[in-house]
């Protein structure tokens, strides 16, 4: 805490480059896809930027599962403090 | 004397020298003996070498195979590795307690009969406990005896199935066997519960995050992977193990999802690994036993590299909460890249070693076309990413500034991690020296274009998923309740309530029947009294036995007159 500087890694300034570069990445997997013959097995997964989408759908879909569940199952973290 | 004596005996032997030594002399015994046993264990040959008679069965204590190799020589890499992370800070107990539960899961692993393999699981069960008992706190000492209790019995389930194998088969051979017999399937459900499959695999998350630093580490890798191991000796192909293991695949990441202690989300992420592997013994096909195999060896290595970043934090901040910590990459440059490279290893990054294990589980899927566990392995390689990949960094190194200023442990846990993360890279770029120890010739190639691509966006998307979604998963100061809370909560509380339930209704139901019994006696004494004296009078218990015998003896003394 007494170092003035900011470590540069968490400026916003690299913040921000760090955001482009990761969604030009992104963005660049998905159009390796046009220059790949479809590998489709299943069907589904020949669809453009198959990969790209499941992942990101099923991980929303996992991360609202979570949510949900916790909602049941989650008690204070002293909960068997007395056992 | 690979044929005498087994290799992992020779440690469990060589472990009770640890107490007796000091200072560089015990460095020496903790950093020579695992690498002494792994050089044993390459001596033994393939079949059997030693033959003990007992009864009328035979044990075969020493029994080499390929996968039973492969499995041995990580158990003993990992404890290299452990011990050198463990040097100056774990008790001696701990030491000790790790060797020979390093030493009896070696055992396993070179066993050909069922006998053997359950005395040795015993002994890691005693020993594992012993592991949790050496942190020394009150919450690994209760957490340590709850551990113990899930683990004898899936001890005594298992002998109950060996003992029905036996009478059935009449003999002790380990070998695969059908889901055709309720010994059979004994055996299973024994083998089950040491893999943290459901329904008990809470004993995992409970018990593992309460040991030491270096404790969680040794426990991390032996007690689930021998249990992976005598699956997929045992119950190759068996279709149940696809569901069980896509289960435990889900539940690990949902449950890592909602966690907060660091090593709580590492040790879901366990039970998630090992239902990968569940899978793939389930599906059976040589490839995915292969995966199976090579997976078990990755995934120890960066398991335990997770665990000693874990472990480093822990040591240096006293901290295990993610709500406490955030921004340690900044005085902690070795843990922070070790625990990345662990986190992309569990994730299956290309070139690194998880990539070039895990895809064989979801190739054989493929291969089998089966659409719907492919899809849902695909998902939970994503879901991986998710929990364990992200999700550990991020919340431990980064998020953000918690103002802790620890520094890089010291140098053997520096090296330790440093070693593992060197692992993790080297097999994932040179995959060769493990695709050649694995249990079948290896027809399978990690990197080609399509595969890498596809990888890149499964894991790239979970990251943005992670990122868009960062709000949702705001650490809470909580605990999600598992299958534990019914014998940690409500059998107790059965138990403790159950006597003051049946009193409650036992006492009124006594009362009214003593009343009832009071009112009906005195009526039918008051009824005789009204009738004859003679009769109704009370007469002693002495009496009516004289008079008894009085009889008795007339009869007898008739008897014998009219003979």
């Amino acid at each position: 805490m007494e170092s003035k500087q900011v470590h540069w890694l968490v400026r916003p300034a690299t913040i921000r480059r760090l955001s482009i570069t990761s969604l030009f990445v992104l963005a660049l997997t998905v159009a390796a896809d046009f220059f790949l013959p479809s590998y489709g097995h299943f069907g589904i997964d020949g669809t453009f930027g198959f990969y790209a989408w499941y992942g990101f759908i099923t991980c929303a879909l996992m991360v609202f599962v979570a949510k949900l569940l916790g909602l049941f199952i989650k008690r204070k973290d002293d909960y068997y403090h007395n056992d | 004397m690979t044929n005498l004596i087994p290799p992992g005996l020779i440690l469990v032997l060589c472990a009770l020298l640890i107490p007796c030594t000091r200072g560089y002399l015990r460095s020496l015994l903790l950093l020579g003996l695992p690498i002494f046993v792994l050089f044993l264990i390459w001596q033994v040959p393939d079949g059997t070498s030693l033959t003990i008679a007992f009864l009328e069965y035979s044990l075969q204590p020493i029994h080499g195979s390929a996968v039973g190799r492969l499995f041995a020589t990580v158990f003993a890499i990992m404890l290299f590795a452990g011990n050198l992370f463990a040097l100056g800070q774990a008790r001696t107990t701990e030491l000790t307690a790790a060797a020979v539960y390093a030493g009896s899961a070696i055992c396993i692993t070179l066993a050909g009969d069922l006998l053997s393999v359950f005395v040795f699981w015993e002994i890691m069960a005693i020993a594992s406990t012993a592991v949790l008992w050496s942190a020394g706190t009150a919450e690994s000492y209760r957490a340590s005896i709850r551990y113990l209790l899930v683990h004898l019995l899936g001890g005594v389930i298992l002998m109950i199935g060996i003992a029905g194998h036996v009478n059935e088969t009449g003999s002790l051979v380990f070998t695969a066997m059908q889901t055709d017999s309720l010994a059979h399937w004994m055996i299973l459900v024994g083998f089950l519960i040491n893999a943290a499959a459901p329904p008990l695999s809470a004993w995992l998350a409970d018990a593992y995050p309460e040991a030491s630093p270096s404790g969680s580490v040794f426990l991390s890798a032996f007690t689930t992977k021998t249990a992976v191991f005598v699956l997929l000796q045992g119950f190759p192909g068996a279709e149940i193990l696809i569901y069980i293991g896509l289960f435990m695949v889900f539940y690990g990441i949902i449950y890592a999802l909602m966690e907060n202690d660091m090593r709580r989300i590492l040790a879901y992420s366990i039970v998630n690994q090992v239902g990968f592997m569940v899978t793939g013994i389930g599906i059976g096909t040589t490839m995915a036993l292969n995966g199976v195999a090579a997976h078990a060896f990755t995934h120890i290595i960066y398991k335990a590299l997770l665990l000693m970043s874990a472990g480093s934090v822990l040591y240096m901040t006293g901290k295990r909460k993610c709500t406490d910590l955030g921004g340690l990459f900044r005085t902690m440059p070795v843990t922070t890249a070790c625990g990345i490279i662990g986190a992309l290893a569990i994730s299956a990054f290309p070139l690194t070693s998880g990539f070039i294990s895990k895809s064989m589980i979801s190739q054989a899927a493929f291969d089998e076309h089966l659409a719907t566990i492919w899809l849902l392995l695909a998902a939970a390689s994503a879901g991986v990413f998710l929990h364990a990949g992200i999700k550990f960094p991020w919340f431990v190194f980064f998020q953000k500034d918690s103002g802790l200023r620890p520094a890089d442990p010291p140098l053997n846990m520096r090296l330790a991690m440093i070693l593992f993360a060197a692992l993790c890279i080297g097999l994932g770029v040179y995959p060769e020296p493990l695709y050649a120890i694995l249990p079948y010739e290896v027809d399978y190639v990690p990197y080609t274009v399509h595969h890498v691509v596809a990888q890149l966006q499964l894991l790239l998307f979970a990251g943005l998923a992670f990122f868009v979604l960062l709000p949702q998963m705001k650490r809470t100061l909580t605990i999600s309740l598992d299958f534990d809370w019914f014998y940690r909560r409500a059998f107790p509380f059965i138990i403790e309530n159950i006597f003051s339930v049946i009193g409650k209704v036992y006492h009124p139901i006594q009362q009214s029947f003593f009343v009832r019994l009071n009112r009906g006696l005195a009526f039918i004494s008051q009824r005789n009294g009204g009738t004859s004296r003679l009769l109704s009078h009370t007469y002693p218990a002495g009496s009516m036995v004289m008079w008894v015998t009085v009889i008795l003896a007339v009869y007898l003394f008739l008897s014998f007159i009219t003979h």
